[in-house]
């Protein structure tokens, strides 16, 4: 197989896995934040602490969690023909991804919300602060580098599954690997998709490090030194966030003339 | 401005009950500083929780600045399972916006800037933009802050934290300051300085404060009233200057332990405090010329409580009581106060049945 032959292969398997990884984690995020957040706060010695309604969604997204996820696209068949009307090709492959993502995606927003210090929701309640306003102006913020880093997680896991979606017939980079790489042994191929894939992973997760690393302001160790670098010597002027030694010297060379502690 | 009556707060949790609040009537008059003092666990923080309701009680009531918060509750709901954070409706909100609260661990939101800090119980309240700009401003100015408005709470020490958060409680104009020991986890020496900002709050914008603590000194520095909680009941209340000429007051004693056991038996312990005129007067030396006695001083300190110079002074008589009645009929004479002490381990003598006749 030459390239000009494998390129517009890619190219559309490209596309599909990112339409599919796309959609599919918009809606997880969409739909598990706030069954994440409904988890903290209706748990004991939570805001609408409500033990029966956290049992049955807890309930819920376990069970859904613990779904192998080819076994979850059969078994939604029909729910995905009730919703995008097709059961082949890459929009019935959203309607599994999504399903499965979003108790995926709640259950670590579950977590990183209950990692918000109690004393800031009370610190509020005691400024006549409401539930809503609890949620909006300190549980969300306050999680917010942590809730990003979960979205990353998620949206890696939502491509090793997209790998599957060749079952119903969703193209993408695993159904390219599997169906040329594997069935017809174009095995060179197959190493350029595993590459694809390992570029594409590394760039989501440096970037949501990058944006996770940016919204934290918790502590002075938390700016990380190639954040430092990329964001230059001007922009800190505002936040003089100290630099870690081994950035400073670096950064030295590059930037221009700073107060470098 | 706050009452309190008989108010009790029990937790159940796996079958077993807990009295944090055990009938407690806590009287704070408008524009004083009134600290609770208590060991851990003595219920001072649940006070101070159900005084804004952070905490329901289980029964009695709470009143802030003539409005009884226990009603707008609501009926019926009675206490929530221990721990929750409960639920509160818009009257309720509405009364606790207007109660400032800091507290021991700042509870500063580190995704904002100081000054979105103290914006934020306006935005709460609805204030419009550049007015909450202003305000947070002029709030930072006050607590001496201005130049931080940019920072993160992650910048900051502990004290300008905790500024911050004094500021922060004071952006929704309250007349009433909550205090759940904001001092107890900074150093003495930032610790004076919150606290001469509280006085300073006190005495400029007419603050109720409330505060409650473990810490001695913050009564003695800056509070009018006192009172001494243990397992959940105030066991002592009252002014700082009357506590201090109660006789037999344990707040008194605490605020100004003085030491030293006697040096043998047959001996009278007197514990002396000085207030006002009486603490010119050469009173011992006086003492002993008169009656020819031998005075040993066990133990004395000097202190400034509540704006007051006051002494205390733990003296030794020759011989029991019975035989230093005159003596110790002089010293009130000269408008002291005189504890005869009880030491639980002066060996042989005994007197603690002669300590309640004699202190009174």
């Amino acid at each position: 197989m030459t390239w000009s032959e494998m390129e517009p292969l890619l190219e559309q398997a490209c596309w599909d896995t990112l339409y599919m990884v796309g959609w599919s984690a918009l809606i997880a995020v969409v739909g598990g934040l706030p069954l994440g957040v409904l988890l903290v706060l209706t748990d004991r010695g939570g805001v609408l602490q409500n033990m029966v309604v956290n049992k049955v969604v807890g309930q819920v997204v376990n069970v859904a969690r613990s779904m192998p996820f080819i076994i979850l696209m059969v078994a939604l068949i029909s729910f995905t023909r009730a919703i995008v009307g097709t059961t082949i090709g890459p929009e019935a492959a959203i309607v599994p991804l999504a399903i499965g993502a979003i108790p995926f995606y709640a259950r670590l927003v579950e977590t990183s919300v209950r990692e918000v210090d109690g004393g800031l929701v009370e610190a509020v309640q005691s400024m006549g602060g409401s539930t809503w306003t609890v949620v909006r102006k300190v549980l969300l913020p306050e999680s917010l580098p942590a809730l990003i880093s979960s979205a990353t997680t998620t949206i890696v896991a939502l491509i090793g599954y997209s790998a599957m979606a060749g079952t119903v017939g969703a193209g993408g980079l695993g159904d390219l690997a599997v169906r040329y790489g594997y069935l017809r042994f174009e095995t060179k191929l197959m190493w350029i998709t595993v590459a694809i894939l390992a570029v594409v992973i590394s760039i989501i997760q440096f970037a949501g490090d990058l944006a996770a690393r940016g919204l934290s302001h918790r502590g002075r160790s938390s700016v990380a030194p190639r954040l430092v670098l990329l964001r230059g010597g001007a922009s800190r002027a505002g936040k003089p966030a100290p630099v870690p030694e081994r950035a400073a010297s670096a950064e030295i060379e590059t930037a221009e003339p700073t107060k470098v502690p | 401005m706050i009452t309190t009556t008989d108010l009790t707060k029990v937790y159940r949790s796996r079958g077993r009950e807990v009295t944090a609040l055990d009938g407690v009537d806590l009287h704070v008059r408008e524009g004083e500083v009134y600290g609770v003092v208590g060991q851990s666990g003595a219920g001072k923080s649940t006070l101070i929780r159900c005084v804004n309701l952070l905490e329901r009680p289980t029964s009695g009531t709470v009143s802030v600045a003539g409005q009884d918060l226990t009603a707008l509750a609501g009926r019926g709901q009675g206490a929530p399972p221990s721990g929750s954070w409960g639920r509160a409706g818009s009257a309720l909100r509405q009364a606790r916006s207007r109660i400032g609260m800091v507290f021991q661990h700042f509870n500063l939101l580190s995704s904002r800037t100081v000054r979105d800090n103290v914006e934020l119980p306006l935005e709460i309240l609805g204030v419009s933009g550049k007015e909450r700009t202003r305000k947070a401003l002029e709030l930072l100015e006050l607590v001496g802050l201005a130049d931080k408005a940019k920072a993160y709470p992650a910048q900051l020490s502990g004290g300008q934290k905790q500024r911050v958060g004094i500021a922060r409680a004071l952006a929704g104009d309250p007349k009433v300051l909550l205090s759940d020991e904001a001092t107890s986890a900074l150093d003495p020496e930032t610790t004076r300085s919150i606290l001469q900002l509280l006085r300073e709050l006190n005495e400029q914008l007419g603050l109720t404060v409330l505060l409650i603590t473990h810490e001695m000194d913050v009564v003695k520095t800056i509070c009018d009233s006192a009172a001494l909680m243990r397992d959940g009941r105030i066991v002592e209340s009252g002014k700082v200057s009357e506590l201090l000429a109660t006789p037999g007051s344990e707040l008194a004693q605490e605020l100004f332990p003085v030491g030293g056991v006697p040096s043998g038996e047959d001996r009278t312990v007197v514990d002396l405090t000085f207030q006002g005129e009486a603490a010119t007067k050469p009173v011992i030396s006086q003492l002993s010329r008169t009656y020819n006695i031998d005075i040993s001083i066990l133990g004395a300190a000097m202190d400034t409580v509540g704006g007051h110079q006051v002494g205390r002074m733990r003296i030794e008589l020759p011989g029991r009581f019975e035989e230093n009645v005159v003596p110790i009929g002089f010293l009130r004479e000269q408008g002291l106060q005189v504890d005869v002490a009880a030491i639980a381990d002066g060996p042989g003598a005994n007197p603690t049945p002669l300590l309640k006749e004699g202190a009174k």
